[in-house]
């Protein structure tokens, strides 16, 4: 896993602290081609992952990837399923099976209730697999060699205590994908317990880490202490604080921390990106030198 | 440990049982649900017990609290019969289909005293939650105009829809939208009272409006605007948000971000004169367990403590949510 990983957030008006930067972005953003044009400008700067949500917008940006093999041909993408804000909104709109219905290909479904509500229960996980399918249809010929399930759905089934689902997804992503699965997740220590009850072991896990201690649910202290004493991928996001922290001291904060494997972060201008970049790096070689 | 049933799986439903989940001081005795899908996954992968009566549920379980998630026509009766056995309730908004129910139930519940929550959550938001102090300290001074705002993407084309869209059964942007920048305004500013003109428009939707507009008069006398629509495409999702101008200062807050601009020195600790911004992310007190937004969680945290005795039953009781759908029921009635 390479060291910083490069994020979308910015590409698709995600913006934690203000309305006006997330509307401004996507003003910026409004073409496929800026989006491509800023993915280049990260990589010029060496970074070759980019970790994005399954938005629609990024099969656009997988079909030019795929246009031009040369140029990207050690890039990699970390795919972050699903694209929550689709279903929510189609929740909010055609109630949960109905979503379902909309988003499960084919004509699955339709069979599943003529098969009865008994055979229904019993492929749960097979609805979950056609979805993981229909995701990842957009990357097909690209390198993607982790996957990870958004934190919206992996925090629900934490704290439904839907193990076997979790283990369902990780299962499928190592079988049919042949990727490491990962977890995004705002209860990093919870979550980590509950993989393990699981039998997953050394899991990648992508968790807030920051110095404000924003989303890091149980408390700071208990992140630094679980990087400490427990085994896991570390990837750390939200460093930033939302962009609440200035951006030296936010860093400096989650380099000293020998285990986070991988640092995410998202920035939609070449001059952030390669300040960001040099700023990881400048902490970095400091701690060898300890 | 608090005993806590849930009525209702779905959107909101699932979203609470996930909170409820993770809570340390609380066990989820049951989950009454009609959907045989939902149902189904809850019973396969979850420990929780389900039904699909929810009286047999409260028989079996005996719960000390039920949180009710269903579409919005049953909370009446489901809240009154649960009021009647003597146990705590959280419901979804909007409270009831009318103001007549919900002072019905707003005067049950504190005759049976027992705890009462309604799930406006933005009243959990640190910006918010900030607006409503500078107001109270009459930090902007004399009030004199508010805009109450709410736009986001939920019906952005015409199609059959589902309860939502159904004005007899609670659906509809009123209700089921602008109910939260209501809200919003009744608790920071004052209950709204009147309205001197609105729009209820229909932008896809057959049945039901789409946005809403109207100009309000609150009890003390202060007058506003209300603008929401839910069929802005632009908002990647719902944005709420509230303005307030006073003759000492002005405030702009979202769920984000929070603006205040002083006229004068003379402000409180942590402002100046001129612009003063401020984030959710230093005015957000931490949760146990993060879903969606700390302010769902801390919904859940604020009803549990209170049935617990360690907090005061004052925020989103039944009587402030009955406030609000009294003015649902004055913008309704003057269009």
């Amino acid at each position: 896993m390479d060291r910083i990983l490069y994020g979308d957030n910015q590409f698709f008006a995600v913006n934690h602290i203000s309305d006006a930067k997330s509307m401004a972005q996507s003003i910026k953003f409004k073409t496929d081609e800026a989006i491509i044009n800023t993915i280049d400008a990260a990589r010029a700067s060496g970074l070759n992952t980019f970790m994005c949500t399954t938005h629609d917008r990024i099969a656009n940006i997988c079909d030019i990837i795929r246009a031009n093999p040369g140029k990207y041909e050690n890039f990699k993408i970390y795919p972050c399923m699903p694209y929550a804000h689709k279903y929510a909104n189609a929740v909010t709109e055609l109630g949960i099976q109905g979503t379902i219905k909309q988003y499960v290909p084919g004509n699955f479904f339709g069979t599943l209730f003529k098969g009865g509500m008994a055979f229904v229960s019993k492929d749960f996980l097979k609805i979950m697999e056609l979805l993981i399918d229909a995701e990842m249809k957009m990357f097909k010929g690209i390198n993607t060699p982790v996957i990870f399930l958004q934190n919206v759905i992996t925090d629900l089934l934490l704290g439904l205590g839907m193990v076997e689902v979790l283990k369902g997804f990780y299962d499928y992503i190592k079988n049919k994908y042949d990727a490491e699965p990962g977890f995004i997740t705002m209860n990093m220590p919870r979550l980590l317990t509950m993989l393990e009850t699981a039998g997953i072991t050394n899991p990648i896990i992508c968790f807030s880490m920051n110095k404000l201690n924003f989303r890091m649910s149980g408390g700071k202290g208990l992140y630094e202490e679980t990087l400490k004493i427990r085994k896991f991928r570390a990837i750390a996001m939200q460093v930033l604080g939302g962009g609440a922290i200035p951006p030296k001291e936010a860093l400096e904060y989650v380099c000293k921390f020998p285990n986070i494997e991988a640092i995410l972060f998202g920035a939609s201008s070449k001059a952030n990106i390669e300040n960001t970049v040099a700023t990881i790096h400048h902490f970095d070689s400091q701690k060898v030198s300890f | 440990m608090i005993k806590v049933g849930l009525i209702g799986a779905g959107k909101m439903g699932i979203s609470h049982l996930t909170i409820l989940g993770a809570h340390p001081d609380v066990e989820v005795v049951g989950v009454c649900e009609t959907s045989k899908l939902v149902l189904s996954a809850l019973e396969k992968y979850s420990s929780f017990s389900c039904y699909t009566d929810y009286q047999l549920m409260l028989e079996e379980e005996k719960p000390d609290a039920v949180f009710v998630a269903t579409p919005t026509k049953f909370h009446f009766d489901l809240v009154k019969e649960l009021l009647a056995r003597n146990i705590h309730v959280f419901v979804e908004k909007p409270f009831c289909l009318s103001s007549e129910q919900g002072l019905e139930l707003a005067s049950l519940a504190s005759k049976k005293n027992v705890v009462n929550q309604v799930g406006y959550h933005n009243k959990f938001i640190g910006t918010f939650k900030e607006v409503k102090k500078l107001v109270e300290n009459g930090a902007i001074g004399e009030i004199n105009h508010f805009l109450g705002e709410a736009y986001g993407p939920v019906v952005t084309k015409k199609k059959e829809g589902t309860w939502r869209s159904n004005p007899t059964e609670g659906g509809g942007c009123l209700m089921d939208y602008a109910s939260h920048v209501i809200d919003l305004i009744n608790d920071i500013l004052s209950p709204v009272t009147a309205c001197k003109g609105s729009i209820l428009k229909s932008v896809y939707s057959k049945k039901v409006e789409d946005a809403v507009y109207a100009i309000l008069e609150l009890s003390n006398k202060t007058t506003g605007v209300l603008s929401v629509n839910w069929s802005d495409e632009t908002y990647r999702k719902m944005s709420t948000s509230i303005t307030i101008n006073g003759n000492k200062g002005k405030i702009i807050s979202d769920a984000n971000e929070l603006k205040v601009y002083f006229k004068e020195n003379q402000c409180p600790t942590g402002y100046s004169k001129g612009w003063n911004v401020k984030y959710v992310t230093d005015l957000t007190e931490p949760v146990n367990f993060y879903l969606r937004g700390e302010e769902y969680s801390a919904q859940v945290d604020y009803f549990i403590k209170a049935v617990k005795g360690t907090v005061p039953n004052n925020v989103n009781n039944f009587q402030s949510a009955w406030l609000t759908d009294r003015a649902i029921s004055i913008i309704r009635n003057q269009n």
